[in-house]
């Protein structure tokens, strides 16, 4: 019993250590979203390209899409623009946009001069579905299974990196699913 | 001159730190002002990380403070305001997280460390007695032969 006390510092310093080393590299910034499993919330807003249509969950319904949550006055949304462009030319992502707390006006010579990747644009000035959707910070990407459920949020940059190691099995996983 | 100079840079300032002050909500009652205080102090602005959304200036603290003040208007309890919340951005926005099974050893940790040393205090308390006990503890034959010692007639050394 005494021997066994002596070990005891020791055992209690490992124990330790393996909790902090799982800790380390970890991103505290990076939240997992509390939607995850949870079906996109319900919301109706205007087309970024059509004010006078609007838009509803359904529109998630029937394939696996990407949301991306972007604004003109977001400068890493500039940084990942060509890689959305890139997954939804080469790759034939379907993504839809949340442009979050933006002007029409920006948000149209914006796409006009950097290209669209979005089949369709949702237009939340007000931040009402990005609210909703617990963004926190753009740009964020969800996936989206073709049931509308919320498979994965992943927040910063999407680059052909974040593509490949995260993004990709998630949807690989939604699409063996479903 | 200098003196001219910093006058009017602080006059100049004094409207940049008011424009600073986030929406102002009104209550109806004291209580209800104060109920607000405390709920917006104890949630957790999700991109600040250690900041309160009553503290941080963030947009997305402002939406959130916006949220629990109209729920408050239409007659929402703390908790399904918080729970609201917890719903959009985690649990990771509460500053006191709730009791149950992942957050248990949250919890337990400061009455398992406050049991943990009790133990070891009764522990040696109860070992330093029974030393004491021994060391004191002599037999009636071994308190006889020390008072001969004493008495300077050990017999095992003059038979």
């Amino acid at each position: 019993m005494k021997r066994f006390l002596l070990f005891l510092p020791l055992l209690v310093a490992l124990v330790l250590g393996v909790v902090l080393f799982a800790g380390i590299g970890k991103d505290p910034t990076k939240l997992e979203s509390a939607l995850i499993g949870k079906p996109v919330p319900k919301f109706t807003l205007a087309d970024l390209h059509n004010p006078s249509a609007t838009l509803d969950r359904s529109l998630f319904r029937g394939e696996i899409s990407l949301l991306n949550v972007w604004g003109t006055w977001c400068p890493s949304c500039r940084d990942e623009h060509d890689d959305l462009m890139w997954l939804a030319n080469d790759k034939g992502i379907n993504i839809i946009g949340l442009n979050y707390k933006d002007k029409r006006e920006d948000a149209l010579v914006w796409l006009e001069r950097l290209g669209d990747p979005y089949q369709t644009t949702i237009y939340d000035p007000k931040g009402i579905l990005g609210f909703d959707l617990g963004v926190y910070g753009a740009p964020e990407t969800f996936v989206i299974d073709a049931e509308g459920v919320v498979r994965y949020r992943h927040v910063g940059v999407v680059n052909p990196k974040v593509w490949e190691e995260t993004l990709l099995p998630v949807i690989e996983e939604a699409r063996g699913n479903s | 001159m200098m003196r001219f100079v910093l006058a009017a840079l602080f006059a100049l300032t004094a409207g940049l730190a008011q424009a600073e002050v986030a929406a102002v909500y009104d209550f109806d009652t004291r209580e209800q002002e104060v109920r607000y205080q405390n709920l917006i102090a104890e949630l957790r602005c999700p991109k600040c990380q250690n900041q309160n959304i009553a503290d941080s200036n963030a947009p997305i603290s402002q939406d959130m403070r916006n949220e629990v003040y109209e729920m408050m208007q239409a007659g929402a309890s703390n908790e399904e305001i918080v729970d609201a919340l917890v719903a959009r951005f985690g649990e990771f926005v509460r500053y006191k997280p709730e009791l149950d099974s992942r957050t248990f050893l949250l919890w337990a940790t400061p009455a398992i460390a406050v049991f943990g040393g009790l133990l070891v205090v009764a522990g040696v308390v109860i070992r330093a007695r029974r030393v004491e006990r021994q060391a004191a503890g002599l037999s009636a034959e071994e308190r006889a032969r020390a008072e001969q010692i004493l008495k300077g007639q050990d017999n095992t050394s003059d038979s």
